[in-house]
């Protein structure tokens, strides 16, 4: 078996770099001005080029919720969206949910309930559940398992997630801890 | 004395790095910054075995940003022997080298190195390299090939020690079961992914972030291959985001990252993607032959256990698949056998239980099968056969509280509800089936180091070069010390992951806490030893007189005297009187030699109740119960995660996980996390651990018996038995998919 050249890569490599442009991103309440190429992730333009490593990469693909961060209040995959496309959004990452010392009671909650072990999966565990609660359809738990299943977690504290995610909707009379 | 304050240990303290988890600040291998550094990716054969007669870069150097392509035909002159590329972990053989020469070994093998300025436009440059190829005809199963087998010159783990005359026993068997059990290559697939960052200061020396299970292996793996001196190499990993046996050896991404910052002179960052995750070592998949022989009464005859597990063409990876059968039970004639296929796929790689649960997979159901042909509980089964001898070595064990998990397990689950027919309990249309099988890991005492500093503040830091790969290492080991010593936990860090810190063995098998828990005991009651020192030189004050240890009590932050708890000194105190400014202790622990006399075990009971949809052929697994015997609990809080993970790796193993390996291209093709199934969150229902008591003083000064493996071992056979339970369909090849039942 042979494999050929594909014509198009050589096509593709004479066309210049895309060019950068200025993108303002609105991390934690910060805006920070980044010289980017259109085809940087959100997920890469935290890690790379912000330095906010809180926020995991554990596919690329959409595929496992540990680059999960909240945009404008609402849990999405950063690694399913370009930096340059959030440009003017509200983005939080793990880093922007404590205020100060004090920690976000989901925090506080995965902590008390152990619900991590390696702790790879927890930002994206944690900005997720944050998500579920201001999403408001979880009503009991049944459905937070069923709303928490885009976040893998290959340690498989499942079990302590759950209830760490209950103990906050708890703590917020929330009815979805049956 | 158990009304101190300062008694951690069996307490279930929360995470001591739990706050750095939960903020992001934990650091994991790829998120080190660097000056100026530079990106690498990689780039890997689209094709299984055969010769690369052309690697074209031009394009790809053409790019702006592009700093250099790797590959065979450019990488530095490098180490020569095998033995310099063997490290802790490796199985007999040639270890893969990465870029060594034009032959492909496996799909997806590393063939290029693309490095640029940025992550963005390394990654678009490594599809512009293009390959030409020479293919060679690939084997990569282990199917009907069972005539191919052979038994390695070798053997990385225990020999098979058969006993007695198998045969002898079968021919009084009165009831027999044979049966083929099997289970396809499984990949680890930590959250995180493989990655190395090297960082390359101006005098030349490297600081290596490394994903591992040890530092000090991928250290002496880089000071051997590229020819360096220890002082130039310094390997830090404090945080590792899952590994499960994927960080044992030193995965390529580490050769390559380190290769590239020293030709390049600059900092060089290598992450695989997830794709390539499933590129190197990998639960290899077994054929497993077994026949039982039983008296009517179910007391066993013979049991023969023969595997076939597949390995590379390079080199003879071996487990404990088979050895299981030898001690688990009392039977008199065992006959085992450890065979090995080539492939031309990576050397398979210890994985969660390596050996241990796919052995254990394949006795246990069988003896749930045998059970049935018996007309016997399983549970009673079980018993008939229970040994407090390890027949296969004539060892006692050094504890066994595996009674007590049978009945503890079996009492909270409910066993006795069960009906013993298969597909006699049901609602609706909802098949209901219970299942057990019986777990068992070694227990290992390495030899570690460990160092204790106590400073006037009354502050103790403890350090050892050991990993925290989520099992607790960091939180279970500042409770050992700061019970040690008596002092409150906050004053009390300890550090790990750094090569700079004493020798602490690879983060595997179950035995960092036996292990490295015993050299952190040791540095600290090293730590006493001198305080007694300066106690013994005391003229006066409330512990003047004292000359033995026995005499005190390290409690509360205080040495307090025995004889008059009302006596008692801090510290710091003692240490200002002395004049000391600081007082370390340096300890290597070793396992007592007394521990050769005996074997030692950790054992469990698993219990599952499985729903089964009798139309569609869904499984759920509702229920689990886990009664572990693993020696003394240090932090119930961490070891019950510890088993819970174990559980649901046991029903990833038993439901979900495959490696399919798509054979016309010789490639695991559903190398991702949507086609590579694992369980999430949905899957997961009532989980319950019990930790029996068992006390053992001869496992280690600790008596702990380490949690990491014992949750995963005998869960997928007994959800393989309750699914048989509940549909009187026996499927012997994992994973019991839904089409399997159909
Ligand atoms: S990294 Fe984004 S979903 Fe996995
Ligand atoms: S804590 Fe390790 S992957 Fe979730």
């Amino acid at each position: 078996m042979q494999k050929t050249a594909e014509k198009e890569n050589l096509e593709k490599a004479s066309v210049a770099l895309p060019p950068t442009h200025t993108v303002t991103l609105k991390v934690n309440n910060t805006e920070k001005q980044l010289q980017l190429a259109p085809w940087v992730s959100l997920l890469d333009a935290l890690r790379e080029y912000l330095g906010l490593t809180g926020t995991k990469k554990g596919c690329d693909h959409g595929q496992c919720g540990a680059c999960t961060v909240l945009v404008n209040g609402r849990r999405i995959n950063s690694c399913l969206t370009l930096a340059i496309m959030e440009e003017g959004n509200d983005i939080t990452t793990i880093e922007g949910l404590a205020k100060g010392d004090a920690l976000h009671p989901m925090q506080e909650a995965f902590i008390q309930h152990d619900a991590y072990q390696c702790g790879y999966c927890t930002p994206g565990q944690i900005c997720s559940a944050v998500g579920l609660l201001s999403e408001g359809k979880a009503k009991n738990e049944h459905d937070i398992k069923e709303l928490m299943s885009g976040n893998i977690c290959r340690c498989g504290a499942y079990t302590n997630i759950v209830a760490a995610v209950q103990d906050v909707m708890q703590q917020k009379g929330d009815p979805a801890n049956e | 004395m158990s009304n101190t304050t300062t008694n951690y240990i069996g307490k279930p303290a929360s995470r001591v790095d739990g706050r750095a988890k939960v903020t992001g600040e934990a650091k994991y291998a790829a998120e080190f910054p660097a000056p100026g550094l530079t990106y690498g990716v990689v780039v890997s054969s689209a094709v299984a075995k055969g010769t690369i007669t052309k690697i074209d870069t031009a394009a790809a150097l053409s790019l702006p940003g592009v700093l250099q392509v790797f590959t065979h035909q450019n990488r530095p002159g490098l180490a020569w022997f095998d033995k310099k590329y063997q490290d802790e972990d490796a199985p007999p053989g040639t270890p893969f080298r990465p870029l060594y020469d034009e032959k492909i070994l496996f799909s997806q093998q590393p063939i290029a190195l693309v490095v640029a300025d940025n992550f963005e436009v390394a990654r678009y440059a490594a599809s512009l390299v293009e390959i030409t190829y020479e293919t060679e005809p690939h084997i990569t199963s282990i199917k009907n090939r069972l005539h191919e087998a052979y038994t390695p010159k070798e053997y990385k783990s225990a020999e098979p020690s058969p006993r007695g005359d198998a045969e002898k026993g079968l021919a009084q068997a009165e009831i027999t079961h044979e049966a083929e059990y099997s289970h396809p290559s499984e990949h680890h697939n930590p959250m995180e992914m493989h990655a190395s960052t090297v960082v390359l200061a101006e005098d030349g020396t490297l600081t290596v972030y490394d994903k591992t299970q040890g530092v000090q292996n991928s250290q002496n793996y880089i000071t051997q291959v590229f020819g360096l001196a220890k002082e130039q190499v310094q390997v830090i990993s404090p945080f590792v985001g899952g590994a499960f046996g994927s960080g044992l050896r030193p995965q390529y991404q580490l050769f390559l990252a380190v290769m590239a910052a020293l030709e390049l002179k600059r900092s060089v960052r290598v992450v695989l993607t997830r794709q390539q995750m499933f590129s190197f070592g990998h639960r290899p998949a077994t054929i497993q032959h077994l026949v039982l022989g039983s008296t009517s009464q179910g007391a066993l005859t013979a049991v023969v256990h023969e595997g076939f597990a597949e390995t590379s063409r390079f080199e003879d990876y071996t487990e404990n698949l088979v050895n299981w059968s030898a001690m688990l039970y009392k039977c008199d004639n065992v006959q085992l056998a450890h065979k090995l296929i080539q492939m031309d796929a990576y050397t398979p790689l210890d994985m969660r239980a390596p050996g241990g649960v796919t052995g254990l997979y394949a006795l246990e159901c069988a003896m749930d099968e045998l059970a049935y042909k018996l007309d016997k509980d399983p549970l009673e089964l079980r018993l008939t056969n229970y040994t407090n001898i390890d027949l296969s070595k004539d060892n006692p064990f050094s504890s066994k509280e595996l009674k007590a998990c049978y009945q503890q397990g079996a009492e909270k689950f409910g066993w006795a509800k069960r009906n013993p027919q298969p597909r006699s309990m049901r609602e609706g249309k909802t098949l209901i089936g219970y299942g057990l099988a019986t777990g068992a890991w070694e227990v290992n005492q390495q030899k570690s180091s460990a160092k204790a500093v106590l400073s006037p503040d009354g502050q103790l830091k403890v350090t050892s070069a050991t990993a925290d790969i989520g099992t607790g290492t960091y939180t279970i080991m500042t409770q050992i010390a700061a019970e040690t010593l008596g002092l409150p936990l906050a004053n009390v860090t300890f550090k790990l992951g750094d090569t700079a810190l004493p020798q602490a063995p690879l983060q595997g098998g179950s035995w960092t806490a036996a292990s490295v828990g015993s050299a952190v005991k040791a540095a600290c009651e090293g730590i006493q030893e001198k305080l007694l020192a300066h106690i013994r030189n005391l003229k006066e004050g409330p512990l003047a007189g004292v000359q033995k240890l026995e005499e005190v009590l390290f409690a509360d932050g205080k040495i307090i005297l025995k004889s008059n708890p009302a006596q008692h000194m801090l510290l710091p105190e003692v240490m200002r009187l002395a004049g000391e400014n600081f007082i370390e202790a340096t300890v290597t622990t070793k396992p007592e030699l007394r521990q050769k006399k005996y074997s030692m075990f950790s054992h469990s009971a698993v219990f599952v109740e499985v729903l089964v949809d009798e139309d569609f052929g869904t499984i759920r697994v509702t229920r689990v119960v886990s009664a572990i015997a693993g020696g003394r609990i240090i932090n119930p809080k961490t070891a019950r995660s510890q088993i819970l993970g174990g559980i649901v790796w046991g029903m990833g193993m038993a439901l979900e996980e495959e490696s399919v390996m798509d054979q016309p291209y010789g490639r695991f093709i559903n190398h991702d996390l949507a086609e590579y199934h694992v369980p999430v969150n949905a899957d997961i229902h009532d989980l319950e651990v019990i930790f029996v008591e068992e006390d053992d003083d001869i496992v280690n000064p600790l008596g702990v018996k380490g949690l990491g493996e014992i949750g995963i071992v005998g869960t997928a056979a007994a959800i393989a038995n309750a699914v048989y339970h509940a549909t009187g369909k026996r499927v012997r090849d994992l994973p019991i998919t839904l089409d399997k039942l159909m």
